[in-house]
């Protein structure tokens, strides 16, 4: 870890050379971000997230003055390995279909203390601002690095929500008739630049969804799959949702789902 | 039961003993596809004013477009593209071919229409075609998108008849009177440009002095 960090430390001044020439010519990040994974190897600016993240899960807040460590992500309170890598999943306890950030804000209020607005205020970072969320889910995911998606949806609700998310990849509507299957239902396409998989078979959805949280050098943070799918939402020009909805959930239920058996690896890097 | 609801449903009807002889695909969602448009619905913030919510209703082609996964059976797909045909409105002075450098410009705008809270298009963005996110066309824009088929010497190779004119005004203003479920939006009937707007793309496309066909 401490490494790696040295590693991403020296990175960030690598990044930080890159980045006006980023901002300034949007086609010319898909190699700029090349050249950089280069020059880091294994380093990445979420390195630092992870860190953060592993702090405020260690730290007691709140109104209870509690740490997470007892948060109960789906393999047992505490337990993190291999959590992330089996989310969404069913929980009895709240009987809702709950992903990552569902999950770990559900702690946050029950073992912490905090209310639901306080904790999901800040759910992205924005300039100035970081989010708590953003570090946490970086560290919950790493924990799955190097372990296979594992949504089955076996559970008749889990099977449900991948129906559901089934249903809303296809459904089109607005100024521009899109649904996500218009950007991701087929092989080998882009738009502009930014190459789009097939995120209706396992190599695609696996292909992306073993990345997640990731680091996204055009925005300078980590983005979680909550952030990454409401933006493709705004994207089709839709209204935007709420901060985990059940729409976003059930999407994430049918990629995970689809995604099965793809080895993870997190934090990720993308333009 | 209005009338368009009407035949939509006897179409139904009719076609899906063929569609399931082909042992076509469930639809999406299966037996949960209604709760799923209800938690689709219900999912928007309290916030999105009224007139941002009404993009998320679908017409007949939407619906259907998306029942099939944009894969409808052919009869359906006709009666689709009869459907979007009839949609298809022209400019006043009647003229289907403008200026094709107003046409470059709109045909590489991709911003507009943008909403939601987060990262919304600043009220009277311009509004473009976005063509250069899913096609190729001038040989010096080489950050295109592949989702459609390259455009690049459309008029060179079509020529520019009244008919190619006038097929090209037709795709942009309504791409599914051609071909049912397409992934090309139906800029025209959705007014994301207005009839003079295209007949600029369109000289874009066909001039013999745009770089779409130039070089
Ligand atoms: C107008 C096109 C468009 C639509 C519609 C769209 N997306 Fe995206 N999506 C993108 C783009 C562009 C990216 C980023 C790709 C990049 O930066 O390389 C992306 C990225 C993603 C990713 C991450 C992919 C990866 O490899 O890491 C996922 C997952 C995703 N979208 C899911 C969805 C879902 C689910 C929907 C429907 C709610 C949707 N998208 C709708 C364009 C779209
Ligand atoms: C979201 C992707 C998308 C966008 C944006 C888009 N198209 Fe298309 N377009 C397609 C696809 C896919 C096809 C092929 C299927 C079809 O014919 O509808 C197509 C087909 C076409 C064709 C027919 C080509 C032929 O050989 O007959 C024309 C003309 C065309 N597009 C013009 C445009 C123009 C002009 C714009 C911008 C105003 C535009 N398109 C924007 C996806 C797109």
């Amino acid at each position: 870890m401490i490494r790696r960090l040295m590693k991403t430390l020296v990175g960030a001044a690598v990044f930080a050379a890159f980045a006006g020439g980023v901002a300034a010519q949007d086609s010319k990040v898909a190699d700029e971000i090349a050249k950089y994974r280069e020059a880091l190897a294994d380093g990445n600016p979420a390195d630092l997230f992870e860190l953060k993240g592993e702090g405020l899960w260690t730290e007691k807040r709140g109104p209870k003055n509690a740490s997470l460590e007892q948060c109960d992500l789906g393999q047992g309170p505490g337990k993190l390995e291999g959590a992330y890598a089996a989310l969404p999943k069913y929980f009895k306890d709240t009987g809702k279909v709950m992903d990552v950030e569902s999950r770990l804000v559900h702690c946050m209020v029950t073992l912490q203390g905090f209310t639901q607005a306080e904790v999901t205020k800040q759910w992205y970072s924005k300039p100035g601002k970081d989010s708590d969320i953003e570090a946490l889910v970086t560290y919950i995911g790493a924990k799955s690095n190097g372990m296979k998606i594992n949504v089955p949806a076996t559970h008749p609700e889990e099977a449900k929500m991948a129906k559901m998310g089934e249903y809303i990849f296809y459904r089109r509507s607005g100024p521009q008739d899109f649904s996500c299957a218009i950007c991701h239902g087929q092989e080998g396409k882009r738009i502009r630049l930014q190459e789009l998989g097939n995120l209706t078979t396992q190599d695609g959805a696996g292909f992306a969804m073993k990345t997640w949280p990731s680091y996204r050098v055009s925005q300078g943070t980590v983005w979680t799959m909550q952030r990454r799918l409401i933006d493709c939402m705004r994207q089709a020009r839709w209204p935007e949702p709420n901060y985990l909805a059940d729409s976003i959930i059930a999407l994430e239920t049918f990629l995970q789902k689809t995604a099965t058996g793809t080895v993870m690896e997190t934090p990720g890097i993308k333009r | 039961m209005n009338f368009k609801f009407g035949l939509f449903f006897g179409l139904t009807v009719a076609f899906a003993a063929p569609a399931f002889a082909q042992k076509a695909l469930e639809a999406p969602g299966g037996k949960y596809a209604k709760d799923a448009e209800q938690v689709f619905r219900s999912s928007f913030r309290d916030d999105n004013p009224k007139y941002w919510m009404s993009r998320l209703a679908q017409d007949e082609t939407m619906k259907t477009c998306g029942q099939y996964r944009d894969n409808p059976p052919r009869k359906i797909g006709e009666k689709l593209e009869k459907l979007n045909a009839a949609t298809i409105r022209y400019p006043v002075e009647g003229k289907l071919i403008g200026d094709w450098k107003e046409g470059e410009k709109l045909a590489a705008v991709g911003t507009g229409g943008h909403i939601g809270f987060i990262q919304p298009d600043p009220a009277g963005k311009l509004r473009g075609g976005n063509c250069y996110a899913c096609h190729q066309l001038a040989k010096k824009e080489v950050a295109y998108g592949t989702i459609g088929p390259s455009l690049q010497h459309f008029g060179k190779i079509r020529g520019n008849s009244d008919e190619i004119i006038k097929y090209a005004y037709d795709k942009i203003y309504n791409s599914n009177a051609f071909s049912a479920c397409t992934n090309m939006p139906r800029f025209g009937l959705h007014n994301w440009l207005t009839p003079e707007q295209i007949t600029h793309i369109v000289a874009f496309l066909v001039d013999p002095e745009s770089p779409v066909n130039k070089d």
